[in-house]
């Protein structure tokens, strides 16, 4: 929470400099100067808003973030909107036009049981986009605290929680999902926290490596002579400053979340039928694919690996911004 | 342009008398789509067997020249105009192998970081080996040749030097490595970009006899570039002064020095605290104002704007190179005046001076700091230290790096807890050895000023919040106050409200370091601790810097605990000096005392290794080898295995000698007679200038 109003603190914070610029000319050489020890790149009148712009130009300018974006927000829009764009009802049987190959009526073909594969692959965007960021989003905060502690205490929180991670990691992921289904049934919210818990071990693994490096800097003694909270330390002072691997490792992750959730579907652990899930699809349609119906697999299949790419696009393109 | 330069050359190849001949050079560095003038037309030449020293602050396009030498300009880079020549050939117009070739064989480079210079992962003789192997040598020949040239470079044991990897070598050996592998090739333009300036000052000074020696048997001219006025004095013939990509004044070192013509150059001699300079006598000037940005001034004198003796002329018309003098130019339309540039700050300055009747503030008593490393080897990185700190008063540590400064700061403050037994008393009531055991009161009247800004301040974190959350938590502020007292403790430290709200990253060295001090004063502490708090900065902003400490000492009557290297800092500011070696205190007394002498010899050996600015070779006490590990420290007297006027009985080795009063108000830990050191020293014709002088 804390590092929530940190950044708007700084948002609002860099909005106050820009006009002080044109209004006090006296000033100006001064707080043009300031930036030259910056590098020596030269003087430029460099604000917390510019640097931010200035990056967010680089993002709109790299070709792969653009792609991957307009990929995602496709999805998105499918998920939101996926009944209203769907051309057919994605649970509506027609025994009658069963496994028909892809036409101008039904441009991916239907399945086994009639319904419009393009229909399906639409609808199904839902509940992939539900479940994938809200894990991700509940296992890089959990991972994020997990990690500050273990890099910040270091001794026997460090150990202990190391070792737990290590014994944690040893189990598929797929594997602890799968027990977890099993026992407590496949909900939305049981997906949600088994891959949220698995992914904020990884990610605790990142934070605490960025955050020994921060740990070995002079602001952080200065933070213990002013006898500040182990939690101030963690959140405030350490924090801001290791949000660029944190960003970074949730893009990875989310990727790694939706395929995560398709293998469960596939599996059969996952969104239950008849509920359109490209996972779930995959699966009940796989059988006839030595039949010749390729469509009804082929399509879920593009379906999953189109929204994992687009999202390592962004991810990439995001690091090559923050290595920036 | 370029044909005018090479109209003065000879028409010959053969051994011309100018190694480099810069002439009207432009270098501009294209950031985002707009050309940034890092360079303007300087011109300089080197002769044959020259040493030309090139001195300025950051940013003034020093490392730049030489990269535009090298050619080894970044990609935004590039050569604008004018034309840079060696041995007759002008570098712009050779072509991939020639360039290969000058690169080889004509001009070699030394770099600041030795460690950063070589490949950590690969034998320092299969590196120096490579430089023969390029210039066509068989592998054996080149390692045999390796290892003479280790030899050369003094280097005792060549053969297990070759051997190591980098990570095995102190900084000294790896920097002599490095001239070494310099040399290897003969070249006739050696570049040696602030070679001393990451080695200690006895280190320094061997390095810098070792390329002053080479440089006659090599017969190489050299480009010698530093921002220490002092190296250069002594390594250079000739010097040019550079500020914002100008050279604005060159001539004879000593003669620049001694008769600077040009504002800049008058400047930044004041801001070097000399012998006789003190807080409150004689203090050092500051050039005020900033660095112009890359093609700020477009017009007119690139220094105008902060020199005292600018009018309208200066900014109106851009002064040209006059000739003042034989072999000397200055770039100022009023070079005559020049010496006489009104002071920027006043010469004296009434200080409160510290009480001697008071109770000490801090009371250290047999504190010993020793760390666990892995094998079982234990580093007693502090041994045993006594001192009373009184108020207002200002300790000066002083020590090779290693001797166990910063441990006893770290130690004093509770961010290290030392070893049992050791006693630290604030105002009579001892301490908790952790920070965090300690009350409010306790954290609020010690704090520390880092020595690098931009590890010390949460580069995420304004310059209100650093300060702001200070005063919260050590003054116990909050709501009014607290705003009131912020922009209080800005304006002391001389910077604006409209700092508030910018990061650290924002900020120049100086003003970062400025926010560090208010954000140390915030407490209002009885005791700070100065941890090389202007190593990290140019001389122009560590003058302002310390007397900024002095004046905000004198006001709030705080102690000092000031950690440094650089002896002049230490005497300009100290009224009481303790020297450690190996975490032992060899020396303490009164600041005066410690530097008239008699010295400890491990003292007169540091004292001797700082080069003077008048560039006079001093008949030196040289160190001979490394520091000792503080894991292995030597029998006896710690200083045994390198002391200059060691014992002939045999009494060094054997003993360690006490920490004894020989006078008032000045312990040693020697075992030879103060009557005799007196006597040893007086002879010795290098005693530094008495205060008084």
């Amino acid at each position: 929470m804390n590092a929530g109003e940190e950044s708007l603190g700084s948002v609002s914070g860099a909005s106050g400099i820009s006009p002080e610029g044109p209004d006090a000319p006296g000033l100006a050489p001064g707080l043009g100067t300031l930036a030259t020890a910056g590098g020596a790149g030269g003087a430029l009148d460099v604000s917390v808003g510019r640097i931010r712009r200035e990056q967010l130009r680089l993002l709109l300018h790299s070709k792969a973030f653009i792609v991957g974006a307009l990929i995602v927000l496709w999805w998105v829009v499918c998920a939101v909107f996926g009944p209203l764009l769907a051309p057919y009802g994605a649970t509506s049987p027609n025994i009658l036009s069963g496994n028909l190959a892809p036409s101008s009526a039904h441009w991916f073909g239907t399945n086994a049981i009639g319904e419009d594969v393009l229909s399906r692959v639409i609808v199904g965007a839902r509940d992939i986009l539900e479940i994938a960021p809200l894990a991700t989003l509940l296992g890089t905060a959990l991972g994020t605290t997990i990690g500050l502690a273990q890099g910040y205490l270091r001794g026997a929180v460090d150990m202990v929680v190391g070792r737990i991670v290590d014994a944690a990691l040893a189990l598929p992921t797929v594997i602890v999902a799968f027990l977890f289904v099993v026992a407590v049934g496949a909900k939305t919210i049981t997906l949600v926290v088994v891959i949220g818990f698995v992914f904020s071990l990884i990610i605790a693994r990142t934070v605490r490596t960025a955050v020994l490096q921060e740990r070995e800097l002079d602001y952080l003694a200065a933070a213990r002579l002013r006898n500040e909270s182990v939690l101030h330390v963690m959140f405030v002072e350490i924090l801001p400053n290791v949000l660029g691997p944190i960003l970074v490792e949730f893009t990875v992750r989310l990727g790694y979340a939706i395929f995560t959730i398709a293998t469960l579907s596939f599996l059969g652990f996952g969104v239950q039928l008849p509920t359109p899930d490209w996972g779930a699809d995959i699966a009940n349609n796989s059988g006839l694919l030595a039949a010749g119906y390729w469509w009804e697999t082929l399509f879920p299949a593009l379906a999953i690996a189109s929204l994992i790419i687009a999202i390592n696009l962004i991810g990439d393109s995001i690091e090559a911004v923050l290595i920036q | 342009m370029t044909l005018a330069a090479s109209a003065g050359l000879p028409a010959t190849l053969e051994a011309p008398s100018t190694t480099l001949e810069v002439s009207h050079l432009d270098v501009t560095y294209r950031v985002r789509g707009t050309d940034r003038p890092a360079l303007r037309d300087v011109s300089f030449r080197i002769g044959r067997q020259e040493s030309f020293g090139l001195v300025g602050e950051s940013g003034c396009g020093k490392s730049t020249t030489a990269l535009a030498i090298t050619r080894y300009l970044p990609r935004n880079g590039r050569l604008s105009g004018g034309s840079i020549t060696v041995n007759g050939r002008d570098i712009a117009s050779m072509d991939k192998s020639a360039l290969r070739q000058y690169r080889a064989r004509t001009v070699s480079m030394v770099y600041q970081e030795p460690g950063r210079a070589l490949n950590p992962s690969l034998r320092v003789g299969n590196q120096v080996a490579e430089v023969y192997e390029i210039a066509g040598m068989k592998r054996s020949d080149a390692l045999a040749r390796s290892e003479e040239m280790l030899g050369v470079v003094q280097i005792a044991d060549p053969g297990r030097v070759l051997r190591s990897y980098p990570h095995q070598l102190s900084g000294g050996m790896l920097q002599r490595v490095m001239v070494a592998m310099a040399l290897a090739s003969e070249p006739s333009l050696l570049i040696l970009d602030e070679p001393t300036t990451a080695l200690d000052a006895t280190v320094e000074a061997e390095v810098l006899d070792l390329v002053s020696s080479l440089r006659q048997q090599f017969k190489t001219s050299v480009l010698f570039i530093s921002h220490n006025l002092a190296v250069i004095a002594k390594m250079c013939d000739r010097v040019g002064v550079m500020y914002a990509g100008e050279l604005v004044e060159q001539g004879p070192a000593l003669e620049v020095f001694e008769n600077p013509r040009h504002p800049y150059t008058v400047g930044l001699l004041r801001c070097v605290p000399r012998g006789g300079q003190r807080k409150d006598h004689g203090r050092l000037d500051t050039i005020p104002g900033f660095l112009p940005g890359p093609g700020e001034v477009q017009v007119g004198c690139i220094f105008a704007k902060r020199c005292a003796l600018a009018d309208q002329r200066c900014t109106a018309e851009t002064p040209p190179m006059y000739e003042v003098g034989a072999g000397r130019a200055s770039r100022c339309h009023y070079h005559e005046q020049a010496p006489d540039l009104p002071r920027a700050t006043p010469e004296d300055v009434k200080l409160r001076s510290a009480d001697p009747s008071e109770v000490p503030v801090i009371r250290l008593r047999g504190v010993s700091k020793t760390f666990d490393v892995r094998g079982g080897d234990k580093v007693r990185a502090v041994v045993g230290v006594d001192l009373d700190l009184r108020m207002g008063e200002t300790l000066g540590l002083v020590g090779e790096s290693g001797c166990g400064k910063t441990t006893l700061a770290r130690v004093l403050l509770g961010l290290s807890v030392p070893d049992e037994g050791s006693v630290i008393e604030l105002e009579g009531t001892p301490l908790a050895a952790k920070c965090t055991d300690r009350s409010r009161k306790q954290l609020q009247a010690m704090q520390i000023i880092f020595q690098n800004p931009d590890s010390a301040l949460n580069r995420r974190h304004s310059v209100r919040h650093i300060v702001t959350r200070a005063l919260k938590k050590l003054a116990g502020l909050s709501g009014d106050s607290c705003e009131q007292r912020l922009l209080e403790i800005i304006r002391s430290v001389r910077m604006e409200e409209r700092h508030l709200p910018l990061r650290p990253y924002q900020l120049s060295g100086g003003l970062k370091q400025r926010v560090a001090i208010a954000r140390a004063f915030a407490g209002a502490p009885r005791v700070l601790v100065c941890d090389e708090p202007t190593s990290a900065l140019d001389v122009s902003v560590q003058a302002a810097i310390l007397n900024l400490l002095a004046d905000l000492q004198s006001r709030e009557r705080v102690t000092y605990i000031f950690i440094s290297h650089d002896l002049g800092v230490v005497r300009y500011l100290s009224d009481r000096i303790a020297v450690l070696y190996l975490g032992r205190v060899m020396e303490y007394g009164l600041a005066e005392t410690v530097f008239s002498g008699p010295h400890h010899p491990y003292t007169e050996s540091l004292l001797s290794a700082v080069p003077t600015l008048d560039g006079t070779p001093r008949e030196r006490i040289r160190l001979k080898g490394e520091i000792p590990s503080a894991a292995h420290s030597p029998s006896g007297c710690v200083f045994h295995t390198r002391c200059p006027r060691r014992l002939s009985n045999g009494l060094c080795e054997s003993t360690e000698p006490p920490l004894v009063e020989v006078e008032p108000d000045h312990m040693m830990r020697c075992h030879i007679p103060l009557v005799e050191l007196r006597r040893l020293q007086a002879t010795a014709p290098d005693l530094p200038p008495s205060p008084t002088d």
